[in-house]
Order: C-alpha cells, then sequence, then structure tokens
C-alpha cells in the first residue's frame, strides 16, 4: 500500500524537476533576446567598456585613448589634446553618453558595428565583441593647431575646408574643454558635467558647427554670386546706380555705410569696401526667388546636413518684404550661418563654383588598418556659373590685396577674403562678431587648397576695434599658411 | 514490489554459486567521485584561466583537499555501510565541489567578501558529520526511539534565533564566535525524523480509525493532535521569524510524509487548500511577503518606475544572459545581483556561466539524487526507514523547486539555500547529514537482500 503512495509522490517530485526545467528553457532560450535587450539590463553597457575602445585619428596619430580601470565598466576614454579636438571627438562618458565622432561612429569604435566581424555571424557564435575600430579624420594638424592657438581663448569658431573634395582640414570651437574630465564612472565626473554645463562661455558648445551666427558682410559674397548669376551686374567696374544712403524700400529708414565713396560703386570697390547700401540694394534687384535660391545652393536652408554628425541648419529666410530682402542681403535679419556653412560658400567659389558636401572622417578601420568604409567621392553641386565663380575670387582677392582683408595676405600665395562685422542683439545692443571667409592657392598650385571660416565673438575687445579685417582675418590666415606648407 | 536493488548476478555455470551475492559497486562510487573531484578542479581551473589567463595557484590544493575528503567519506562507507547506493556520494561531492567553484568565481567578483574558503572548512565539517554518522549509527531504526528527543531539539532549534537580532529581516541566524548558524537547517532533519517515527507507529490508527464526515475519513483527536500541535508550532515559530521558504518546506514535507503514510488524498487536498488559503492572506497581510508576490507578478516593475531592476529581475537578466550554453565559468555577470548571489542566488550564476546546459545538468543531478532517496525507500521494508528515506529525499526536492523556481520567477521568492551549492554552513553540513543517513538507509535497504534471492 505504503510502495504505491511512494510512487506517487516520487511522480510530483518528477513533475516538480519537470515545470524547473520548462521554466528553465523558458527564461534562457525563448525569453532571452528580450531580456538581454532590456535597457535596464547592464550587461550590454559592461560589454561595450569591457575592451579599449577604438581610437580616433588625425594623420594616422591617435588623437585618443583608452585606460584600463579594472572597474566594472572597465576601460575609460582618455584624450591628447583633448581640448585641441573637442568639437571633433566630442567626448565618450560612461555616465553622459557620446556626442560627435565618439557617437556617430561609436558601432565602430565600440566594436558593435556588425562590418567589424571577420565572418558573418562569427561573433554571435563566440560570443564576443570584435577589437574596436579605428576612425581616420580628415583633419590637418597643424590647421587645426593654428586655429585654436588663433582664437587663444577667445569665444569664436574655425572651420576649414578643401575647396576640391570636402575634406574638413580644421574645426575648432573656443573656449574648449577637456572631454577626458567626463569620461569615467566617478563623482567626479558629475562635479565636471554640472560645471561645464553652468559655464557661461558654454565650452561644451561646438560653435563651428552647432552655432548659428549672423554673417554680416561676409553673406555679399552670396549676393554678389546671386547677381553676378542673374545677370543683374555684368561688368565689375561699371555704376551700379546705388544711392547712399538708401532707403530701405517701402520704409523710412535710411541704411548708411561705416565708410564714404560708396554712392554708385562699381561691384568691385562696393565688396572691397563693403559697401551696405549697394549691396542692400543688389539683393532687390536680384529679387527674393533668385536670392533664395542662390543661398540654398550654397547650402542655406538644407536641414540634417551631416559630417557625419548634426550640422545646425543655416537659415536665409524665404518670405521676405523688400525691405527685409535688402536687410538680408547684408547678413542681418533672419539670415544666419554657422562657421562651416561660410566655410563651404568660400569653398564653392575657390573650386569653380562646384560645391563639395563636407564631411570630416576619411575612413573606418578595423582594429588591424583594414579598411571598414571610406568616404568616397561626395556628391557635388555647381552652385553658381564658372565664369561667375572666378569674378567672385577676382573680388574676393582684391578684398586681401588692397581692401578690408590685408591682414589675410600670404607671400608666395593668392589668398581672396571677405571681412564681416556682424551686429546682433535688440537695436544691435550686443557685441559684434568679427567673421573672415576666405580661400588660398600657392603659387604653384593648380587650384585653391584651402577653405576658412573665421568667427570671434569677443566682448573684451573694444567695440570699434571689431572688424573682421582685425581680429579674425589673421587667424584665418595661420590655417591657411599651415595647409599650404608642406 | 519490492524489486529496487535486486540486481543479482546470475550464477555461471562452471562456479556453481548457491548464494546469489549482491554487488556492491563500491568501485563503482569510487570512480564516479574521482569523477566529480576532477570536474570540481577544472571548474576551478576554468574560472582561473577565464579571469586572469592562468591556472590559480590553489588549484591542487583545492583539489587534493576535495580528494581527501571524498576519499575519506568513501572509505567509511566502503567499511561501514558496503551495500550503499554507489551514486549519493557523487552526486554530493560533485555538486559540493561545483558550490565552492561558484563561490571562489564570486569572491574574485567581491574581494572584501572571501566566502570560499569557510564554505571549505564548512564543507569539511559536513563531510565529518557525513563519517560520523555512517560510523555510528548502525541502524537507523535506532533513530524512532529519540523521535520526541527529535522534535524538541528542532523545536528549541527554531526557537533558538528569535533571542538574536534579526538579519535582513529574517530571524533565522545565531552568531556565535563569527560564525552564523541557521538552526532552522538542522530542525528540518528532526523533523523529518520526528515525522516518520510518528506517522509510523500511528499510520494504521490514522488510516483507518475516527468518524467520518462527508466524504473524509476524520482520525482521532488522539492521534493526529500531536503532529498538528507540533507542526503549528513550528509554522508559527517559522511566521514570526519571517522565513518563509522554511515554512513552506515543512509544511511540503508534512504533506507528503502524510500522504505516503496514511494514502489519505482527502487530507492533502484539505492541507494544500489550508496552505493556499494561508499563502493568500500572508501575501495580502504581511508587507514583506506581499512585495515578493508582487515582485513574481512584475518582475519589471521597479524598471518602469526608475528605480532600476530588482534583485528578481537581475537574476532573470543573469539567467537570459547564459543562454543555450552559458558564457563560460569566470565571464558572466551575475554579481550585479548584489546582495545574497553566493547564497539565494547562487543558481543564477551557475545559469549564466553554465548555461541552459549547465542547469538542466544541475536540476537532473538533484532529480538522481531524490530519485536515489524515493528508490532505498522502495527497496526497505520498515515503515520508519521508508518514511525517513521519502521525507529526506523530498526535502531536497521541495528545496530545491522553491529555491529555483523562486529564482527563476516560477514561483514567488523566498530565500532559501540550494542544497550543496549556496553559501550557507549549516545547510551543506545538514545535507551532509542527509545524504549520510541515506547511505544508511540504502545499505539497509540492499543488505537485506544480501545472500537470498530476489523477492
Amino acid at each position: 500500500m505504503m510502495t504505491r503512495h511512494i510512487r506517487q509522490a516520487a511522480v510530483f517530485c518528477a513533475l516538480l524537476l519537470v515545470a524547473l526545467l520548462v521554466n528553465a528553457a523558458r527564461i534562457q532560450v525563448v525569453r532571452s533576446e528580450s531580456y538581454d535587450d532590456n535597457p535596464a539590463n547592464r550587461r550590454a553597457v559592461i560589454a561595450r567598456y569591457g575592451q579599449p575602445r577604438g581610437d580616433i585619428l588625425v594623420e594616422d596619430v591617435p588623437v585618443t585613448g583608452s585606460r584600463d580601470t579594472r572597474e566594472q565598466l572597465r576601460y575609460e576614454r582618455t584624450y591628447l589634446n583633448g581640448p585641441l579636438y573637442a568639437p571633433v571627438t566630442g567626448f565618450a562618458s560612461q555616465v553622459y553618453g557620446t556626442t560627435f565622432l565618439e557617437h556617430a561612429h561609436d558601432g565602430v569604435l565600440s566594436g558593435t558595428d556588425p562590418r567589424l566581424s571577420p565572418l558573418p555571424l562569427w561573433n554571435d557564435v563566440t560570443r564576443s565583441l570584435p577589437a574596436g575600430g579605428n576612425v581616420v579624420t580628415t583633419l590637418n594638424p597643424r590647421a587645426q593647431r593654428a586655429a585654436y592657438e588663433g582664437l587663444a581663448g577667445r569665444k569664436g569658431a574655425v572651420a576649414a575646408v578643401e575647396p576640391s573634395t570636402g575634406r574638413i582640414l580644421a574645426l575648432v570651437s573656443a573656449p574648449s574643454y577637456d572631454p577626458a574630465v567626463l569620461s569615467g564612472n566617478g563623482p567626479g565626473v558629475e562635479r565636471e558635467w554640472a560645471r561645464l554645463n553652468s559655464d557661461p562661455d558654454r565650452p561644451m558648445l561646438n560653435r563651428a558647427v552647432r552655432q548659428t551666427y549672423p554673417p554680416g558682410s561676409t553673406f555679399k559674397v552670396v549676393t554678389a554670386a546671386a547677381a553676378l548669376d542673374a545677370g543683374v551686374i555684368r561688368d565689375l567696374d561699371a555704376p551700379t546706380g546705388s544711392p547712399a544712403p538708401y532707403r530701405l524700400p517701402g520704409t523710412t529708414t535710411l541704411l548708411t555705410n561705416g565708410g564714404e565713396g560708396c554712392e554708385d560703386a562699381p561691384l568691385r570697390e562696393a565688396f572691397m569696401w563693403s559697401c551696405n547700401t549697394v549691396f542692400a540694394k543688389l539683393g532687390v534687384d536680384v529679387g527674393l526667388t533668385d536670392m533664395v535660391g542662390t543661398a540654398e545652393a550654397f547650402g542655406f536652408n538644407a536641414a540634417d546636413v551631416r559630417i557625419p554628425f548634426a550640422v545646425a541648419q543655416s537659415t536665409f529666410d524665404t518670405s521676405l518684404d523688400r525691405a527685409q530682402l535688402a536687410l538680408s542681403s547684408i547678413g542681418q535679419y533672419n539670415t544666419r550661418a554657422t562657421p562651416l556653412q561660410m566655410a563651404m560658400v568660400s569653398a564653392a567659389v575657390a573650386n569653380g563654383g562646384q560645391l563639395r558636401t563636407p564631411y570630416l572622417v576619411e575612413r573606418t578601420t578595423r582594429s588591424g588598418g583594414a579598411t571598414v568604409a571610406s568616404a568616397g567621392s561626395r556628391t557635388v553641386r555647381q552652385v553658381v556659373r564658372p565664369s561667375t565663380a572666378r569674378r567672385l575670387r577676382e573680388l574676393m582677392a582684391d578684398v586681401v590685396r588692397e581692401g578690408t582683408g590685408k591682414n589675410a595676405a600670404i607671400p608666395g600665395a593668392t589668398v581672396g577674403g571677405k571681412t564681416g562685422t556682424a551686429q546682433h542683439g535688440i537695436g544691435n545692443a550686443g557685441t559684434p562678431y568679427a567673421w573672415f571667409v576666405s580661400w588660398a592657392r600657392g603659387d604653384r598650385d593648380l587650384e585653391p587648397r584651402v577653405a576658412v571660416a573665421v568667427v570671434v565673438e569677443d566682448s573684451a575687445a573694444k567695440r570699434r576695434d571689431i572688424t573682421g579685417g582685425g581680429l579674425a582675418a589673421p587667424i584665418a590666415r595661420s590655417v591657411m599658411e599651415a595647409v599650404l606648407t608642406p | 514490489m519490492m524489486h529496487a536493488g535486486a540486481e543479482v548476478i546470475a550464477p555461471t555455470a562452471d562456479a556453481p554459486a548457491p548464494v546469489a551475492r549482491l554487488p556492491r559497486r563500491r568501485g563503482v562510487e569510487l570512480s564516479l567521485i574521482v569523477l566529480a573531484v576532477l570536474l570540481s578542479v577544472f571548474g576551478y581551473c576554468a574560472v582561473g584561466l577565464a579571469r586572469n589567463g592562468g591556472v590559480p595557484p590553489g588549484a591542487a590544493g583545492y583539489g587534493a583537499g576535495l580528494g581527501v575528503l571524498a576519499l575519506l567519506a568513501h572509505l567509511t562507507v566502503r567499511l561501514r555501510a558496503p551495500y550503499a547506493d554507489p551514486l549519493l556520494l557523487p552526486i554530493g561531492v560533485l555538486l559540493n565541489g561545483i558550490g565552492l567553484v561558484l563561490i571562489y568565481r564570486l569572491d574574485l567578483e567581491t574581494p572584501g567578501d572571501q566566502a570560499a574558503p569557510t564554505q571549505l572548512v564548512w564543507s569539511t565539517l559536513g563531510v565529518a558529520l557525513f563519517v560520523f554518522v555512517v560510523a555510528a549509527l548502525r541502524d537507523h531504526r535506532v533513530l524512532q526511539r529519540y523521535a520526541y528527543v527529535c522534535v524538541a531539539a528542532a523545536l528549541v532549534l527554531l526557537t533558538l534565533p528569535i533571542l538574536f537580532p534579526a538579519v535582513n529581516g529574517a530571524r533565522i541566524w545565531i552568531r556565535i564566535a563569527g560564525f552564523s548558524i541557521q538552526p532552522g537547517e538542522f530542525a528540518k532533519v528532526l523533523l523529518a525524523v520526528f515525522f516518520a517515527a510518528y506517522l509510523a507507529a500511528n499510520r494504521t490508527a490514522l488510516a483507518h480509525a475516527g468518524r467520518r464526515i462527508w466524504f473524509m475519513q476524520l482520525p482521532t483527536g488522539r492521534v493526529l493532535g500531536p503532529v498538528v500541535a507540533i507542526w503549528l508550532l513550528s509554522v508559527g515559530v517559522l511566521v514570526l521569524e519571517r522565513d518563509l521558504g522554511t515554512s513552506l518546506l515543512f509544511f511540503g514535507l508534512f504533506v507528503v510524509m502524510l500522504y505516503v503514510a496514511t494514502g489519505r488524498i482527502g487530507w492533502t487536498a484539505v492541507g494544500l487548500l489550508l496552505a493556499s488559503l494561508g499563502a493568500v492572506a500572508v501575501g495580502r497581510l504581511e508587507p514583506h511577503v506581499h512585495s515578493r508576490v508582487e515582485d513574481w507578478l512584475h518582475p519589471f516593475a521597479s524598471i518602469a518606475a526608475g528605480e532600476g531592476p530588482n534583485q528578481l529581475a537581475q537574476s532573470l537578466f543573469s539567467f537570459a544572459a547564459g543562454g543555450t550554453f552559458g558564457t563560460g565559468l569566470g565571464r558572466g555577470h551575475s554579481v550585479l545581483i548584489g546582495f545574497a548571489v553566493k547564497s539565494d542566488f547562487i543558481l543564477a550564476t551557475a545559469g549564466e556561466e553554465l548555461g541552459l546546459a549547465g542547469l538542466s545538468a544541475l536540476f537532473l543531478l538533484y532529480g538522481l539524487l531524490v530519485e536515489r532517496g524515493y528508490r532505498a525507500g522502495l527497496a526497505l521494508r520498515d515503515p520508519f526507514g521508508r518514511l525517513l528515506a521519502v521525507g529526506l529525499a523530498s526535502i531536497w526536492a521541495l528545496q530545491v523547486f522553491v529555491i529555483a523556481g523562486g529564482v527563476t520567477g516560477l514561483i514567488p521568492l523566498t530565500g532559501m539555500a540550494m542544497p550543496f551549492l549556496a553559501q550557507g554552513g549549516s545547510s551543506v553540513v545538514t545535507n551532509w547529514a542527509i545524504v549520510a543517513l541515506l547511505i544508511r538507509i540504502s545499505d539497509s535497504a540492499r543488505r537485506q537482500y544480501d545472500g537470498k534471492a530476489a523477492p
């Protein structure tokens, strides 16, 4: 009798065993993936920091590194010349995530990009991550350093591109910060994060691509391009019939110039001395449609530009009355541009009217050096006619030779430029921005090798000293020199 | 019906063998023990290789220590219980060895808390107790005489921790000279002995006497009273101590043994009904238990609430991370579970690093262990021995189910030690005592057939 009961109890125990086995299979195999993917599951993060992160390279030299902390999130990001390259690398923080290149190419750097796998599914089988790959940038370290040292901590930014390719040669924002202070897990990281975020100078703001400024007189390059392309101006030296001061159409407001000699000035003179009256009238003469068309061809109003991280949208308003159009045409009103956008304007002019989409990453590689993906040839767009571009180069070269941009002249090279002093704030009460956009061609080069845009916002300088030619042009010159000098 | 253990060597034609001798199978036991020790040393080396790229320096010493312990136990069995089941001891050695490997592996994550050396000391004590029990207890029926001593001792042990401060919300530990002892672990063996003795003595009365009410045959109060009283008392003490895992275990043990002794399915049904009602009531009223039930129903609720994953969620993540074949020893992150990762949640480390394959192997080892206990019970003739064997094996079955089901989200989580695997001295010592008792019982079970033809 008891034997039967023992057997029944044994069956009960067997049922318990079966329940355990079935449930184990349920959580370990059936539901495994959904548990693995739960954002609260730290395993993915631990695996991510479980190996050294790949490096970001400038001319084949790493500007980043990894430090073994033996903590749970084991490898911490380090930076060589952190503040110099911060606008390019961004940070890779174990607390605050990643930004800029660290973010845009995180898959390659952390090793999670499936293209890093030597064979398809290899890493799924071995349950391991491939070593982090490297990101090779287009930067020119000498140009980058020249720009950084030129700004010398003053608020501002520099963007330099190679006109024939779109490769970004320098991308600097000041004041900067060392991204290494945000790398680790410690309480120091939170303190630094709070300090950087509460700093009124906003050191983590990437002014070269994420801040738009009123471009001021540098926008006259775009207005001149529109006027030449639309046929409003046929002869650079013919009088333009512009009054000075110029009454904004439909208003009683009079627009004046800083200097004399702008009345009825031909385009060459007006460009050289940056006559607001001439260009305001030119913009109105060209008309809204063609002004918008040319500005957008240069890259204004383009949403979602990536280099590979996102660039703030530069704007040229598309619904304007004539008075607003006049102001917009001299880079005021709602016209705003990133320094990179103004470098693109200069590059398109330098490159025969063809604009190459700018990019910052030459190629990504496996840790061993084999290429994962390369930039390839970028899209190209004819912005203005080649003849227009040739005449614009003439105008810009005159500015550096005889006009407001003499500070940018380089012996042994042809340099073209345009200064700008943009007003902003309510009633133009804010400190103006000093702008300089330029390009340079060495005498032995066939085509210009560098286009630069510099903006300096300097509240310490006296108001009248803030001019593009005085503050920004020397910085542009040293960047261009760094590129032209082998 | 009693055919278990009746493997008889057929007499050969040329060698007249008037008496059929049972094979003792001590050689099988020895080979399996060697295998168990080698497997444990292999696991120990795997941890070292995965973590530091080299065999850990203590590997030889660890293997030698475990080997000597296992060999001592084996020699004792060979000398004093030569007919014993040959699987019980190797499985015990293997589980204890794997437990030491897992604890050593987790020690690497918690440099401030080294539990493996202590566990090795407790394992040594456990084997010493095993040797003592097998050597000193010549016949398990002796225990029947001490039924009331056992129950008295069990109650004292259960009551003792109330006098000591609570640890992590449960009053189940007493601390003496730096060692934490969990008396409830020992109490469950003593209670099993008492239940077996009492039910064996009174099973006829229980099964057949008494009045019939509706469809149920009630036993006389004189017979059932003491059992129910003792059971209520022990459960009451446990509820006061808030150790619900052990409470559940005692209740399950009581129901299983009562059913085996009397075959009264009605009582079992009533027992389960009462247990369900009690569980619902406690789950509603007791905040500690209520939160466990809520966690079981919604393991990720704390994540949704922005408080991060709780221990059960971390445990599930751990098992899931193991997948089919596991990450390999030393390469998982079960330490994220945090508190009690070496004790209640030790199975998660096995699940993550050995995968479903390793976890299933562990469950099957436990299944085999329980099966050997039941088999010994079936082979015996005396009711006390049968009930004791079934009771002791059921302790393992229920305990494994309660804690393994808890950490894998099958049932609400209740703190309990995984037999042999989990950190905890009392538990290891108790489990070695259970192995010793089953060795003794299985020896008696098979010895009775020696020299006779199987029935």
